[in-house]
């Protein structure tokens, strides 16, 4: 007789309030241990492509910024491929790392990253994704990692006609993926709950 | 690095009800940082699938051992000396390889190394508190520290925090990504923490509990625990729908 074993995965908790120790000792002062906190430089000089800044602040129920998050990005280079070993259309820019790490600011709250605007790559049907970037947000009260993606204003075409966008039966929802543009800084706010809650993903 | 053929395959959906629910009231933290409409469920494209890679030349000598990476020359951290170790697997119980394994915790007395814990156990001035090693091509990953102090924390009027190491895994893919706590065998707060019950199932919070293992403990010098850590399988790519023209 077949069985079908599968483990499961272990379950999720909270990165609590002082994630900083684990995932970016330098940003609180605990110098010494690592050189560098991970994820701190996505690009570097030679870095192809347009250099971006992407900033914003995570809000809760209340309208709060929390001052205790901390996030991560994934991204396309300019030309629409991964830094990943897993990457087989072709071999992205090695001065560009596609993932980066940012605490959001202790009194603040805003993150910021420096990046360059990705390409666009393919959904699995063959249709083009929009550029867009991968979200993972974490921090106290967060039982399980949020997953959302941040899409581009000036894009409206390839917006309009993008797989994952495009299942959002609620249209009114959309903006709540698409950053604001001033120059090369794009703000990108993530609200938690209320009227205006980000869409986040099960992926 | 080369580049190792992976399966690059979509990830098993996850199983919203064995992980903790957002909202989760007696975590009072969580009703405001819950999200209240539904995800938004879609299969995992290359966005997803695919992740950076950590190469185990990125690691400092002592990254691995909390008892020595931020003590003094000739000095160690205070408590009681302890292994960590086991296998990063996946649902299909293959190891997963190069995983990124970070952790941090607090001191002997429950005291965490960070500005914002006002709690009065003291800092150890030797211990730092935070690690990180590579899975090798097995899966597996070990570090050395002490075991961590329980802490009183604002919750309840009197909730305490089981002894605990916090865990981030980056496996071999964005979605993979999971941050979690490892517990301890048979400490009595675990059935009673807030967070720990934010998990509804038995089976799950059994998996984050670690386990003695006499057999690895090094003699005269430190016991070992065997914590074993699951990530999303993957789908064989065989019968995926092909890109158009490809
Ligand atoms: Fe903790």
């Amino acid at each position: 007789m077949t069985k079908l074993e599968y483990l499961k995965e272990s379950p999720s908790q909270t990165a609590g309030p002082y994630v900083h120790i684990g995932c970016t000792p330098n940003f609180i002062g605990n110098a010494g241990i690592f050189k560098e906190d991970l994820g701190a430089r996505m690009v570097n000089e030679q870095s192809k492509g347009q250099r971006i800044t992407i900033k914003g602040r995570v809000f809760d129920g209340t309208g709060t910024p929390l001052k205790d998050a901390l996030l991560e990005i994934w991204q396309a280079d300019s030309e629409g491929l991964f830094n990943s070993p897993s990457e087989t259309r072709g071999d992205a820019d090695p001065n560009f790392t596609g993932w980066g790490r940012q605490p959001v600011n202790l009194e603040t709250g805003e993150f910021c990253f420096e990046t360059v605007k990705p390409g666009s790559v393919p959904f699995p049907d063959g249709r083009a994704q929009a550029p867009h970037i991968n979200f993972w947000i974490v921090a106290r009260g967060i039982n399980i990692g949020l997953n959302t993606r941040m899409y581009f204003p000036e894009e409206e075409e390839a917006n309009a006609a993008d797989p994952v966008l495009s299942r959002i039966e609620h249209r009114v929802r959309v903006p709540t993926l698409i950053a604001k543009q001033s120059g090369d800084t794009y703000t990108f706010d993530i609200y938690i709950q209320g009227e205006n809650e980000t869409v986040f993903f099960d992926i | 690095m080369s580049k190792p053929t992976t399966n690059a395959g979509p990830f098993f959906p996850r199983d919203r009800n064995w992980h903790p629910q957002a909202l989760s009231p007696n975590y009072k933290t969580s009703v405001l940082r819950s999200p209240q409409k539904a995800l938004l469920s879609f299969g995992n494209t290359i966005s997803e699938t695919t992740g950076p890679v950590f190469g185990h030349n990125m690691l400092g000598e002592l990254d691995h051992d909390l008892v020595l990476n931020y003590a003094k020359p000739g000095e160690s951290a205070l408590g009681e000396r302890i292994i960590v170790h086991g296998h990063v697997m996946d649902e299909e119980a293959k190891p997963v390889p190069n995983a990124l394994v970070e952790v941090w915790q607090a001191n002997a007395g429950g005291r965490y190394r960070h500005k914002k814990d006002g709690y009065l156990a003291p800092l150890d001035p030797n211990f730092g508190g935070c690690g990180r090693v590579t899975t090798d091509e097995n899966g597996y990953y070990a570090f050395r520290t002490i075991r961590p102090g329980p802490y009183p924390w604002p919750n309840g009027v009197n909730d305490w925090r089981p002894s605990h190491i916090h865990f981030s895994l980056f496996g071999s893919g964005f979605a993979q990504r999971l941050i979690t706590q490892m517990y301890f065998e048979g400490d009595p707060h675990i059935p009673m923490c807030p967070i720990v019950r934010t998990i509804n199932d038995p089976a799950a919070i059994e998996m984050l509990v670690a386990k003695l293992d006499m057999n690895h403990t090094v003699p005269m010098d430190a016991r070992a625990y065997r914590f074993d850590i699951v990530l999303r399988g993957r789908r064989s790519t065989m019968f995926e729908n092909r890109m158009e023209g490809n």
